[in-house]
């Protein structure tokens, strides 16, 4: 018997779950928030869904055949799926087909091929195309509808929503629309209206917590968002450090503010609950290849997150931010890597060797 | 004891109920034995027998050469048939110097030293006969024990840590060594103690050996000076530095040993070989061996001459029961690919594995880095894997070696949860080779500028005093004709 096994290091015991693993993990966790939106917003958002997904899946095919690369593993590693997934949750729900695809496009093309594929992109890849189609198409990015559950009084039939979201038919997005709670109280700060007034008048609370309200397609239930979240920690695909020091501080300065002026400065609940707060801090901010790597540099990440999304949120000119802090933070990160790396054993934070008193002889 | 809590680690399977219940067997002597000369760090030992030479069982074969070194013994009575070269334990399959003895299968010993009373003999003494009995690290570093022993002239020391963490999977050699031998590794314990002139004594055995901290305990009960402890299974607590500082919340300087912070590690089963080599008289000629993993058809351990080949370990071990995937020295974390079953034990083999199914089939694909920290959460030394492997991709080495690859101490946490299954380890041993032969490199070459410098300088001061000779002789001669010239004027004025 003799056998000559390759030359390769150690170790040879592995623990570990795949790539494919974690996507596959990371999708469940987004399944509830998912089923919950689809579920309130009907059949537009089913289609919607589905056109973003097998978008983007085809944008990474196409790529990949034009760059001569094997096509089946990068497509079953589940990365696309997972890129378009998160996209079309930001999506309004009722969005026509077209910002769904283009979307995905731009997701896979610009914001992870040119980087050259997985694990290289410098920005997150749906919040890229988030923002190219927010800034492009300002009035399909914010034509957000009040929820028509598939079982209710306000549901919406297979047909409607087949002409809802490949545009032709009756029924039209334009006189349904409404505004997503961040943009009302936006909308009524800046007339002068106090916030809570103004929230008391539109939205009940009650269906806010649970996302009985106008917003992105998978934004808005924030239970079922922290219920995926918490799975996520719990199959320690994150840690704790960039949800909670995004989340904390986003409530730290809303509870500041709403302290200095109850008026017009909303509460922290409110900003908790409202928007892709839930949503980002879970699974956009948390994206593994965007954020640092150090425990240090998370929560530093995690901080500027929730501080760029208050400060946009409250004096810029868009009423939600998550995209763009998010977006900023990346770039961020090589940085926040290169000066926040953990400390090596046996040496100081400056890369000095340790001294103690006690002196060899 | 309050232990303390070190970074990162893993908690791979440990598997080791293969073989924690099989008492240690001795293996029957082999016809031949082939016993390298350099079985430790340091220089090799050298041969002081012939071919053709009668040996006894534990007679001095060749002697250990400079200050870190140890001799080699003969490790059974018979003939000294080779010496020559012959494929050494080492993933390369390379030879190295190695003498062969056919064994006569009486098994004779030599005469031994005459013990030493542990309770009388200085220091010295007993560091010297560690050193004579070719004792080294056995836990797979193989650094001549005696010299460790030693340190307490250089060094403020007050602990004496004795590691039986045993924190690689499917190892039970330590384990079975503690339980079988308990009274013999305390007894060896207090004898490196008292060279090492320390108060105290820790064994430290992972949790995952009951039996061992038991027995440990009962065999250590009213002493005042060793203290069985039982640590958190986790690898990599067998690293001397982790292992101090998990034990005494102290963090070795980078670049330092843990003397400098008085703490001195020894293995378990170094403490039994002492404890043999001093009460005994006995050389380190056979040690524990596990042989385990799933394609072993009964797993074992196994008192081994040094110097057996592996394929008798494992047809003792009644060969493979499916064609192994992989064959290791060592565990599993940190062994090296068998790189052919001639190979001999040496003192620092702890383990014979055959690995199939499961463990040794996750590597086959690999996918890019999605930078998701696995590793730097799991590293021990606090280092970020993902940008050293980046860095040495691109062949940048300085950056590589400003990240602390230097600080790696290459335990292979971090490749053990990469989901992209990214050969980490391979990259460090591999840049960390590289880095060397780059200082080498940069040394020769200023060495050679050196040397070139005082040459062209010796040259030049050479010409220079030749010039200088040449000038002082050109004055002198021009001095003679200037005189010459003066008497030839004053003979003419006076003949005038």
């Amino acid at each position: 018997m003799s056998t000559s096994p390759p030359l390769i290091g150690g170790p040879y015991l592995k623990q570990s779950p795949s790539v494919s693993h974690i996507m596959l993990v990371v999708m469940l966790a987004l399944t509830p928030a998912t089923l919950y939106g689809l579920f309130q917003f009907g059949w537009p958002a089913v289609n919607l869904f589905a056109v973003t997904i097998v978008s983007a899946m085809a944008a990474e095919a196409v790529w990949l055949k034009m760059a001569g690369q094997p096509i089946k593993p990068a497509l079953s590693d589940g990365s696309a799926f997972l890129t378009g997934w998160l996209l079309v949750l930001t999506l309004p729900p009722w969005a026509p087909w077209w910002i769904g695809a283009l979307g995905s496009v731009i997701a896979i093309w610009l914001g992870k091929q040119v980087f050259g594929g997985l694990g290289q992109n410098l920005f997150n890849p749906a919040m890229v195309a988030r923002v190219v189609l927010l800034i492009s198409f300002p009035v399909q990015m914010t034509a957000f509808i009040a929820p028509h559950p598939l079982a209710g009084p306000a549901t919406i039939d297979f047909m409607e929503g087949i002409a809802i979201t490949f545009g032709y038919g009756t029924a039209h997005v334009d006189t349904l629309s409404s505004a997503s709670v961040l943009g009302h109280l936006k909308t009524e700060i800046g007339r002068g209206t106090a916030w809570s007034e103004a929230f008391a008048d539109t939205f009940n609370m009650r269906g806010f917590v649970f996302g009985a309200v106008p917003g992105s397609l998978g934004e808005t239930s924030a239970p079922l968002l922290l219920l995926g979240g918490l799975l996520l920690w719990g199959a320690r695909i994150i840690t704790w450090h960039i949800p909670l020091a995004m989340l904390g501080s986003i409530a730290v300065l809303a509870a500041l503010f709403n302290a200095i002026d109850p008026l017009i400065y909303p509460s922290a609940l409110v900003h908790i609950l409202s928007g892709a707060t839930l949503l980002g801090a879970f699974f956009i901010a948390t994206d593994l290849v965007t954020s640092p790597v150090s425990p240090l540099g998370k929560v530093v990440f995690g901080v500027g997150c929730g501080v760029l999304v208050y400060v946009i949120r409250t004096w810029a000119g868009y009423p939600e931010g998550v995209a763009f802090a998010v977006l900023i933070m990346n770039a961020a990160t090589p940085l926040i890597d290169r000066y926040l790396k953990p400390r090596v054993y046996g040496r100081t934070r400056r890369g000095q060797p340790l001294a103690y008193k006690e002196p060899s002889k | 004891m309050k232990l303390f809590r070190i970074r990162g680690g893993v908690h791979p399977e440990g598997r080791k109920r293969l073989s924690e219940d099989k008492p240690i067997e001795d293996l029957p002597l082999p016809e031949l034995l082939h016993v390298p000369l350099q079985q430790h760090i340091g220089a090799p030992a050298v041969v002081i027998v012939k071919k053709g030479d009668l040996v006894k069982k534990g007679q001095v074969i060749a002697t250990a050469q400079g200050h870190i070194s140890a001799p080699v013994h003969a490790p059974s009575s018979g003939q000294i048939v080779g010496l020559g070269r012959y494929t050494a334990p080492h993933p390369s399959g390379l030879p190295g110097r190695t003498l062969t003895i056919r064994t006569d299968g009486k098994d004779q010993w030599a005469a031994l030293p005459p013990p030493l009373d542990p309770f009388t003999a200085s220091p010295e003494e007993i560091a010297k006969r560690v050193s004579d009995s070719g004792i080294v690290g056995m836990g797979g570093a193989t650094f001549p024990s005696a010299v460790k022993l030693n340190l307490g002239a250089r060094f403020d020391l007050h602990t004496l840590i004795i590691n039986g963490a045993e924190c690689e999977p499917y190892l039970t050699c330590d384990d079975r060594l503690m339980r079988e031998h308990s009274a013999d590794v305390i007894a060896g314990v207090r004898i490196m103690a008292r060279a090492l002139k320390v108060e105290r004594a820790i064994i430290a055995i992972e949790a995952n050996k009951p039996d061992a901290i038991r027995r440990l305990r009962h065999a250590a009960q009213n002493d005042d000076v060793v203290t069985v402890v039982e640590v958190p299974t986790r690898y990599p607590m067998g690293s001397e530095k982790h292992l101090t500082q998990t034990l005494l919340g102290k963090e070795t300087p980078a670049r330092g040993l843990t003397a400098d912070i008085g703490v001195v590690v020894h293995n378990a089963a170094t403490a039994f070989a002492v404890f043999e080599a001093v009460t005994l008289g006995k050389p380190l000629v056979s040690r524990i061996v596990t042989v385990s993993g799933e394609a072993i058809t009964r797993p074992c351990n196994l008192r081994v001459p040094i110097g057996t080949p592996v394929a008798k370990l494992i047809e003792h071990a009644g060969d493979v029961k499916v064609e192994p995937e992989r064959l290791l020295l060592g565990g599993p974390m940190m062994g090296q690919p068998l790189s052919d079953l001639k190979v001999p034990v040496v003192k620092g083999t702890n383990g014979v594995l055959a690995l199939a199914g499961l463990e040794a089939s996750a590597m086959a694909h690999r996918t890019s880095c999605i930078r998701c920290a696995s590793c730097v959460d799991a590293c021990p030394c606090g280092l970020v894997p993902l940008d050293m492997a980046a860095a040495i991709r691109k062949e940048e080495m300085e950056i590589a070696t400003k990240s602390g690859l230097m600080d790696c101490v290459g335990c292979g946490s971090c490749a053990y949860v990469c989901p992209s299954n990214i050969p980490l380890v391979q990259y460090f041993n591999y840049a960390k080779g590289r880095i060397t032969y780059l200082q080498r490199a940069e040394h020769k070459q200023k060495e050679t500028k050196r040397l070139a410098d005082l040459r062209n300088e010796r040259l030049e001061r050479l010409a220079q005093a030749k010039r200088e000779a040449m000038a002082k002789r050109k004055a002198e001669q021009a001095r003679k004709k200037a005189e010459k010239a003066a008497q030839e004027q004053q003979q003419e004025i006076a003949s005038a």
